[in-house]
């Protein structure tokens, strides 16, 4: 059989488990050492110095309970001697000893075989398990003949103490340790700053105080802050947009799950309009123009009003965008199941009287968005709307490339699909998004953005760099080759950009770090960060030739498509959501389900990813060795599964972000019982006034 | 600063930043490449049928599984006889006013490439079972089943186009499975995907990324560096079976076959390089060696694992005698 250059002969092996393994052995060693180092030098502290010089720092020692019953003892004059029996002696640890080195020595003498082969590591691994437990009963035999060896030094000690307390006869002494007992004494009225007078709260600092504490089930976080109301009409629309975007994520995870199975069971159907190939793209589809893209607009028309200090310019464009895109997606789902493709080009697969309405209302909110903008009250254009304005300007010259005839022609079509779904990706869904989070991250945190500076170089050095990336998706293709090359540099170039906004954002939270855990919103903002420094690094490290060798192709794409899209964009979004809706409706959600949601989300995208990306590595490899094309298949299996457990969970908790919105979004408060009996009151004096 | 508190300016350089890098790494080259090639002499356009069996191919989102580019990288050499260049995209143009161009270069292999799947598995009868259900003839597949491209007919026609389903696959209905044309069309669009000899005296890009040979011993292979069972799982698999007992109705078994394990070996390379339709029971076998381009050295190496396999126990052959036939055959046909 052939074989690779050693770089890809990524067999991470037995070999490095056994370094790991002893590591842990040396550290579990480490530790004993210093425990029985402690114990030691804990005894030698006791039985150290002179005696008499031990006995006082005894006395020094001595609390006010026992300087008063030395006391009465002195006045009584008579001090009772206790004698202590002797403790046995025990020599158990030589036994712990010889238990353990036998099985010690095995280990060592196996040097010289083939480590790398499975059968000797399993058993080093066997042998290892029984030593490791004689060493634990060693320690603990050890530790508890030293135990004992300092209890009776202790006794001895105890006793001498009681002949020296009992020769104490000097008044000074006696008088110096009485006034040590009332110093000890001493406490504090309690009342020293409050004073006496009963507590009030004159400025109404303190909201809703609770005496019926319970032992609660998670951590209580802390409640929105009530804000001045917002538009009606406008709160509706946003609602709109969120509610809308939601339902979008339920039906597109749906429809992923679903995927997800069918790789486990290929024949859990065989109708044509649920075949895996016609569902994919009603996947992806949805979850980016309904779901994020929707979700991303929805947050926008809050955010652009908000940043530039007056009211949104026109309220009907606002629906009139909604409207469209959702035709767009229900249209296009409905026409991909049936068969009707663009062309199979990834994301561009609606055809375009499908796509035109998206491209409208993606028009229509520019201009509304610009129009809000020019009339703004402040100088400064918030770097937000920066960042969302440019996401809108630059995917619609993007969905005009992609969709307009002239240039799609042979290879044309391939390096327009290349910069079309990474521009996409990158000028839409990432740009808008970065600007929500400048919006919605230091306002949850309530600081300003750590540099407005970084943000500003980050802008900057993304539009120049990540225009440039679109063919890495083609590396190797005929694509011209200084067209690949300049896409590496690009996705290189992606590490300044990234660097930037991350530190921007981290050092936000600094010195905010405690709000964290407070908080039902950051957590979302922080994983998202994360995701944003991770997911995009390892974009970069994706796009380079000799990484291409081992994941092009694999599942590995699917896992960094997941840990971006969902990690990065879904996570910001959801905090950003869970943020903006309690201002909207005044109600909040229930902060149970909201950490059922984060917890469900992340660690279902975890179990999503990982075993892709192991699997994909060995797919990969499997490839370069030249096996049969049908085995990197069977070797998917497993990871296919988790894949398809770890969608469960993020299915989960997608349901219960719908529930959440729910909860926010009801019209009917269930708790305004206060509000109501005022209502009720106001009424009476109104009808008695009437009335009279 | 006072550029960036104007809208205008701010929103408009953007734009012009983007703008000018789209038209650098987008449109420029996109143009160019479709301007600067023109589509292979010897490239055979779309016939009727396998245009619509592409439309197919689309419809069905078969590109989200399986790609159509052949890297320059050594990994690739399985998928055709030389990378993919930009001419073997010329020909390819928009289909329709609706539809946009289909190059279905694609981005996932979780199937295999099917750039010269029609050089590699050219056999009507394998394909047409294949996509009623693909685990009739690869076990682990996960590869959907498109049993809506065809339909039961209890008494079909001398024009139909019968499939040898096995009974564990029709789901206990009756009639047989007969293929619609849609099923036809798919076929002869996948029986269209070759890649086109270069012309004259072009020489092909080089495969990149060579992997490192091993010693022979090691590879389990012959004496000239060729492993047959890997080329019978490439190559012969897909219809003979990883067992050697065929599929019965569809493809014949090896195990105990008689032109395996027999004295014949002409009529044995014979079939190997040109084919073979003389069982009627049988589907016909397409010239797989001959398309493939096997030297003598891959049609021994064939040989000798189908002969010291499954039970079988033939005689070794060299790679000299099996040239000597292939030179005869090829007089022969001449």
């Amino acid at each position: 059989m052939e074989q690779m250059p050693n770089i890809y002969s990524l067999q991470l092996g037995w070999q490095e488990m056994t370094m790991v393994a002893f590591v842990v052995l040396l550290l579990v060693l480490l530790g004993v050492l210093l425990s029985l180092y402690h114990r030691v030098v804990h005894i030698r502290n006791n039985t150290g110095g002179g005696t008499d010089f031990r006995l006082k720092r005894h006395v020094e020692q001595f609390s006010s309970e026992q300087l008063e019953m030395l006391l009465q003892q002195k006045r009584r004059g008579t001090v009772k001697q206790k004698a202590s029996p002797l403790s046995k002696k025990a020599v158990m640890f030589i036994a712990g000893l010889s238990a353990g080195l036998p099985a010690f020595a095995q280990e060592t003498t196996a040097s010289g075989i083939a480590w790398g082969n499975a059968g000797i590591v399993i058993t080093l691994v066997l042998i290892g398990i029984p030593v490791l437990c004689g060493l634990v009963l060693m320690v603990i035999k050890i530790r508890r003949t030293l135990f004992r060896y300092q209890q009776r030094q202790n006794d001895a000690l105890a006793g001498e103490l009681a002949q020296y307390l009992d020769g104490l006869s000097d008044p000074e002494v006696l008088d110096n340790l009485a006034e040590r007992k009332a110093a000890l004494e001493y406490t504090l009225t309690h009342t020293e700053l409050t004073g006496d007078v009963p507590v009030r709260d004159k400025r109404g600092l303190i909201a809703s105080p609770r005496s019926d504490v319970n032992l609660p089930i998670a951590a209580l976080k802390k409640r929105a802050v009530r804000r001045p109301n917002i538009d009606s009409q406008l709160a509706k629309l946003v609602l709109w947009y969120i509610g809308t975007s939601a339902f979008w994520l339920l039906f597109g995870t749906t429809v992923g799950q679903y995927l997800g199975i069918k790789f486990i069971a290929p024949d859990a159907d065989q109708l044509s309009w649920l075949s895996f190939g016609r569902l994919r793209p009603v996947h992806t589809n949805a979850v980016f123009w309904g779901w994020a893209s929707l979700g991303m607009l929805g947050l926008g028309h809050y955010i652009v009003p908000r940043v530039s200090n007056v009211p949104l310019a026109s309220l009907r464009y606002g629906w009139y965008s909604l409207i469209l895109i959702n035709l767009t997606v229900l249209v296009g789902t409905v026409s991909l199941m049936a068969g009707i493709n663009n062309g199979g080009g990834e994301y561009r697969e609606y055809i375009w009287p499908i796509m035109l309405p998206f491209a409208v209302a993606l028009a229509l909110t520019l201009i509304n968005f610009l129009k809000t903008i020019a009339r703004r009250k402040t100088t400064e254009i918030y770097i937000s709307n920066w960042y969302m304005i440019s996401a809108i300007i630059f995917t619609i010259v993007i969905a005009l490339v992609a969709y307009l005839p002239f240039w799609q022609n042979g290879l044309g079509e391939v390096i327009v699909q290349g910069y079309y779904m990474h521009q996409g990706v990158g000028m839409w869904f990432m740009l808008f998004t970065l600007g929500i989070v400048y919006y919605f991250l230091p306002q949850q945190l309530n600081k300003p953005i750590y540099s407005y500076s970084l943000g500003i170089l980050a802008f900057w050095t993304q539009i120049l760099f990540y225009t440039l990336i679109g063919t890495h998706h083609f590396i190797f293709s005929a694509i011209p080759w200084w067209l690949q090359t300049v896409a590496i540099v690009g996705s290189a170039g992606m590490v300044i950009p990234v660097v930037a906004g991350t530190t921007n954002f981290l050092l936000t939270f600094r010195g905010a770090w405690y709000k964290v855990k407070d908080s039902y919103t950051l957590p979302f903002f922080l994983a998202g960060i994360i995701f944003y420094f991770t997911g995009s690094l390892q974009g970069t490290a994706e796009a380079f030739r000799y990484t291409n060798l081992i994941w092009h192709f694999t599942d590995f794409t699917v896992a960094h498509s997941h840990l971006t899209m969902y990690g990065i964009i879904s996570f910001l979004l959801w905090g950003s959501m869970y943020a903006v809706v309690p201002r909207l409706t005044g109600q909040e959600p229930p902060q149970l389900t909201v950490g059922a949601h984060f917890w469900f989300a992340l660690i279902g995208l975890l179990f999503y990813t990982v075993p892709l990306m192991y699997g994909s590595t060995l797919k990969g490899l499997s490839w370069l060795e030249g096996k049969p094309f049908i085995d990197s298949v069977v070797l998917m299996a497993p990871y296919w599964l988790w894949r398809a457990i770890g969608g469960s969970l993020m299915w989960l908790s997608h349901l219960l972000f719908a529930y959440n919105l729910y909860k926010m979004f009801r019209t009917e408060p269930q708790s305004n019982i206060v509000e109501t009996a005022l209502a009720k009151l106001t009424d009476k004096t109104v009808s008695t006034a009437e009335t009279r | 600063m006072e550029f960036f508190n104007n809208h205008t300016k701010l929103f408009g350089t953007a734009f012009l930043l983007f703008a000018a890098l789209t038209l650098f790494v987008a449109i420029i080259p996109a143009i160019s490449n479709q301007q600067n090639n023109a589509p292979l002499p010897n490239a055979v356009p779309l016939s009727d049928d396998a245009r619509k069996g592409k439309e197919l191919f689309i419809a069905n989102g078969c590109v989200a599984c399986h790609t159509q580019q052949v890297r320059n990288i050594d990994m690739d050499s399985r998928w055709g006889k030389r990378p993919g260049i930009a001419a073997d995209y010329a020909a390819m143009k928009r289909m329709d006013i609706w539809r946009n161009t289909a190059t279905l270069a694609g981005t996932e292999r979780t199937g295999p490439d099917l750039t010269d799947i029609g050089n590699r598995q050219p056999s009507l009868d394998w394909n047409l079972v294949h996509l009623y259900n693909p685990r009739t003839v690869v076990k682990e597949s996960v590869m959907p089943a498109y049993p809506w491209l065809f339909e039961r007919k209890a008494m079909p026609s001398d024009s139909d186009v019968v499939v040898n389903v096995p009974e564990a696959f029709l789901g206990g209905k009756s009639g047989k499975v007969v293929a619609k044309p849609e099923a036809l069309q798919l076929v002869a669009y996948l029986q269209s995907l070759k890649q086109a000899e270069l012309p004259g005296e072009s020489r092909a890009p080089e495969f990149l990324y060579k992997r490192v040979v091993k010693s022979t011993e090691e590879s389990g292979g012959s004496e000239s560096g060729v492993n047959g069972a890997l080329l019978y799982t490439d190559n012969c698999q897909a219809c003979h079976q990883a067992d050697g007992k065929g599929l019965p109705g569809a493809f014949p078994p090896l195990a105990n076959s008689p032109i395996v394990t027999g004295d014949d070996l002409s009529v044995y390379v014979d079939i190997i390089m040109n084919g073979y339709d003389a069982r009627p029971e049988y589907g016909a076998m397409p010239g797989v060696g001959t398309m493939m381009g096997f030297t003598a050295d891959d049609v021994a190496a064939i040989i000798n694992h189908e002969r010291s396999s499954w039970g079988n126990k033939g005689k070794e052959v060299t790679a000299e005698e099996v040239q000597e036939i292939i030179t005869l055959l090829e007089a022969d046909n001449k």
